[in-house]
């Protein structure tokens, strides 16, 4: 009887509801985000855990292959994001006018990608870059009478490369998340401009895109962390995780290099924990400066 | 205000959802960062996740059950039949075991995180000589096989033992000696004169590639140099007499890498060699461009014959292999590289049976044969390199391939294979090597000396 009570009375219920919610993100989120912070104050071997205070932060400072690393993953994340929004929004807005035939092959030719395995794209585009003259990259070089190069073996040409499978793969569902926002918007507010004789141009600059700025928001603080956090792209990209001067190097392959391949994993918590701290920082700043957190108005 | 907090944390509990990836939001866009997670998944849990390669179980249900991994399935098929000669001659001690084949990485960080959580790590497991110093670190989780080896020491080269060993104790049954050796492409070589037999030091070595050079118009190279192997590193140090450690264990860049990366250089700025496609030989553009006849040498353990015979079938009878050239007449002409120690884990139910199995499958004088029959490498037991039944035997597809014999050179050089340390610091020297400092001296043009001396600061931070 009390049970029944307990289950009908409005004060439990809703806990009830959102138990489920709040177990799985304290054991897998809360639970390894804590020991991940001690981890990061200590050297950890089988059997011999030591506290080793901020030594592996004070480490990370001089680490310049943890710079490196940075610096790629910015890179990548700064190029993915001047690419993967004003594309794939300009594309949206195409399919959503009269100006494209054949909406439906568009999009899906657009989406597929998306679908594949990174594996297996990742594999192909390390065999479309290689270095040899008969790479299919060096032999479109070729065609144009320039020299083969070795794509992946210098900094710019393999943040091409990588930048190159990053918008091969995600311009299409970036363009879905605008579509879905270019369906939320109400068409009397086009007439209305039609009315006041705006012309296509002041249409898409004064009403679409304002009205897409939750879209954009949210493909801009995902993408961010995307970029941070890639991994995948570059290890499959050079079969591997070590690239020539660590041109590929990313965060996150850094934190499997420490953690997983030099048996680190205190270190690897301290990198961790800087990716995490960053990511937040830019996306914080970022909403803030978009007035996300501002009241709303009702 | 508290709209504001409350915005802050959810925002914050996105981010980190995604950080721990388990894909909060169900958005698309977020599995490039659960994809990188999940690489890391498949080294912990779910046995279905990690879609291992193979996998085959071998013996009677009666006996013991074990499990066994490998990176090579050959090594598994190899091991899978020791055990049927094992369960035939002990049929008291019955084994049964499961065999599975995973990928280089992930099995090797499958095994890592399974004997640093104390939970699922198979009873025996190969690991590669390169990884071998991580699982040496802090309390070892491996079951020490000194006792299961003591009947076949007498007849291993101990050096082989050594590198698997800690604090006196050995935890690694060796699989070769990794003798480095010259792989000579002798037929192309012949045709424009030039008699390999005749190079005893690198300046031969370099007059020959000029005289190869003028011979083809630079269309031959003499040979490759690595940008991501340290092999040439090694067999330097060896010729050197050097280590790449001092007596601390700390990693050290030596004299003789200098100077063979200066030789190196030398060549390349003479049109003598070639930096090697994606970085060394035994990848599939390295193996593409010793087909395409790219150049006409290299420097390599002798486990690479493997690779000829599997992958490179239409070489057959082309090439030769001699002791490798030295910088004074002399010196140590070999190096022992790479390596596969098997390991005993102290999850085992019963390790002194699964220890006894691993020494009696490739350390007893039967193993050992078999190693060469069906591996084709030069096994640790140097009974079998005086043996003239196996030596001699002309089906063996090893021997048949090759224009020279691999045990003649072997015998010839079987004082001279000097051992070079490997530890967790040297791990950190090569990878900077291999990262950067032969991308520098090579693709960039940077002094030697100055590349050398960059190395070594940066290693520093790193060791200790």
């Amino acid at each position: 009887m009390k049970f029944k009570k307990f289950l009908f009375s409005q004060k439990a219920a809703p806990y009830v509801f959102v138990l489920p919610f709040l177990l799985s993100f304290c054991i897998f989120w809360i639970y390894p985000l804590f020991s991940t912070v001690k981890m990061s104050f200590q050297s950890i071997l089988p059997g011999q855990i030591e506290w080793i205070g901020l030594e592996n932060y004070a480490k990370l400072l001089k680490d310049t292959a943890f710079h490196t690393a940075i610096r790629n993953s910015f890179t990548y994340m700064l190029l993915s994001l001047l690419l993967l929004i004003p594309f794939p929004m300009l594309y949206a807005v195409l399919m959503d006018s009269n100006l494209v035939k054949a909406k439906g092959v568009w999009k899906a030719i657009l989406y597929m990608p998306a679908l594949t395995s990174v594996v297996i794209s990742g594999t192909l585009f390390r065999l479309m870059f290689a270095e040899m003259p008969t790479g299919q990259m060096n032999q479109i070089l070729q065609f144009f009478g320039s020299d083969a190069i070795p794509w992946l073996k210098n900094g710019a040409t393999a943040m091409f490369a990588l930048v190159l499978l990053c918008c091969w793969r995600w311009t299409g569902v970036n363009m879905l998340y605008f579509m879905s926002g270019l369906k939320g918007i109400d068409a009397s507010l086009y007439e209305a401009a039609d009315i006041d004789g705006a012309n296509s141009w002041q249409k898409f600059w004064y009403v679409t895109i304002p009205l897409l700025k939750p879209t954009t928001i949210y493909v801009l603080t995902i993408s961010v962390y995307a970029g941070l956090a890639m991994f995948l792209e570059s290890y499959m990209l050079w079969g591997g995780n070590t690239s020539p001067k660590n041109i590929g190097l990313t965060i996150v392959g850094y934190l499997y290099k420490r953690g997983i391949e030099r048996n680190q994993m205190g270190y690897a918590s301290a990198v961790g924990l800087v990716l995490l701290a960053i990511a937040l920082l830019i996306n914080v700043v970022q909403l803030v400066l978009n007035g996300t957190f501002k009241k709303e108005e009702s | 205000m508290k709209k504001k907090v409350l915005a802050a944390l959810l925002c914050a509990a996105m981010t980190g959802t995604m950080l721990a990836g388990c894909g909060g939001g169900g958005s698309d866009e977020e599995t490039s960062g659960d994809a990188a997670t999940e690489e890391t998944a498949e080294g912990e849990a779910e046995e279905g996740e990690a879609e291992p390669e193979a996998v085959t179980t071998v013996g009677p249900d009666s006996g013991t059950k074990m499990e066994m991994w490998s990176f090579v399935s050959q090594h598994n098929d190899f091991y899978a039949k020791m055990l049927e000669k094992w369960n035939e001659a002990n049929p008291d001690r019955q084994i049964q075991i499961t065999f599975t084949t995973y990928p280089f990485g992930d099995m090797h960080n499958k095994l890592m995180m399974s004997l640093q959580t104390g939970e699922g790590a198979p009873d025996l497991c190969d690991i590669e000589r390169g990884q071998f110093p991580n699982f040496l670190q802090g309390e070892v989780q491996l079951y020490a096989l000194n006792d299961a080896l003591e009947p076949y020491t007498a007849d291993l080269v101990q050096s082989r033992l050594d590198i698997y060993s800690k604090d006196g104790n050995y935890y690694g049954a060796p699989t070769h000696v990794g003798a480095t050796v010259m792989y000579y492409n002798d037929e192309l070589l012949s045709q424009y004169g030039i008699d390999y037999k005749t190079i005893k030091t690198w300046d031969d070595y370099t007059a020959a590639a000029e005289k190869l050079k003028e011979a083809t118009n630079g269309e031959v190279k003499m040979t490759e140099i690595d940008t991501g192997g340290t092999d040439w590193m090694w067999l330097s140090m060896a010729e050197h007499g050097e280590d790449q450690v001092d007596e601390d264990g700390l990693a050290v860049v030596t004299d003789g890498m200098a100077e063979m990366l200066k030789l190196q250089k030398e060549w390349l700025d003479n049109d003598l060699a070639m930096i090697c496609p994606a970085g060394q030989v035994d990848t599939e553009e390295g193996k593409q461009a010793i087909m395409d006849q790219q150049f006409a040498s290299f420097p390599k353990a002798l486990w690479y014959m493997s690779r000829f015979v599997s992958d490179m079938p239409d070489e057959t009878g082309k090439w030769a292999i001699a002791p490798c050239p030295v910088f004074e007449e002399g010196q140590p002409r070999s190096v022992g590289i790479g390596g596969t120690g098997t390991v005993v884990t102290n999850q085992s139910e019963d390790p002194e049976l699964a220890a006894d199995f691993i020494a009696y499958a490739k350390c007893s004088y039967d193993g050992c044969l078999g190693i060469w029959q069906d591996l084709g490498f030069d096994v640790c037991n140097t009974s079998i390199w005086k043996d003239t039944a196996v030596t001699q035997d002309a089906s063996n597809q090893y021997i048949a391939f090759f224009r020279t014999n691999p045990f003649d050179v072997l015998n010839e050089i079987e004082d001279e294979i000097a051992a070079i340390t490997v530890n967790e610091n040297t791990f950190i020297l090569g990878d900077y090597l291999n990262v950067t400092t032969f991308n520098s001296i090579f693709e960039d043009g940077m002094d030697v000396d100055e590349a050398l001396q960059e190395c070594q600061d940066m290693v520093d931070i790193d060791q200790g």
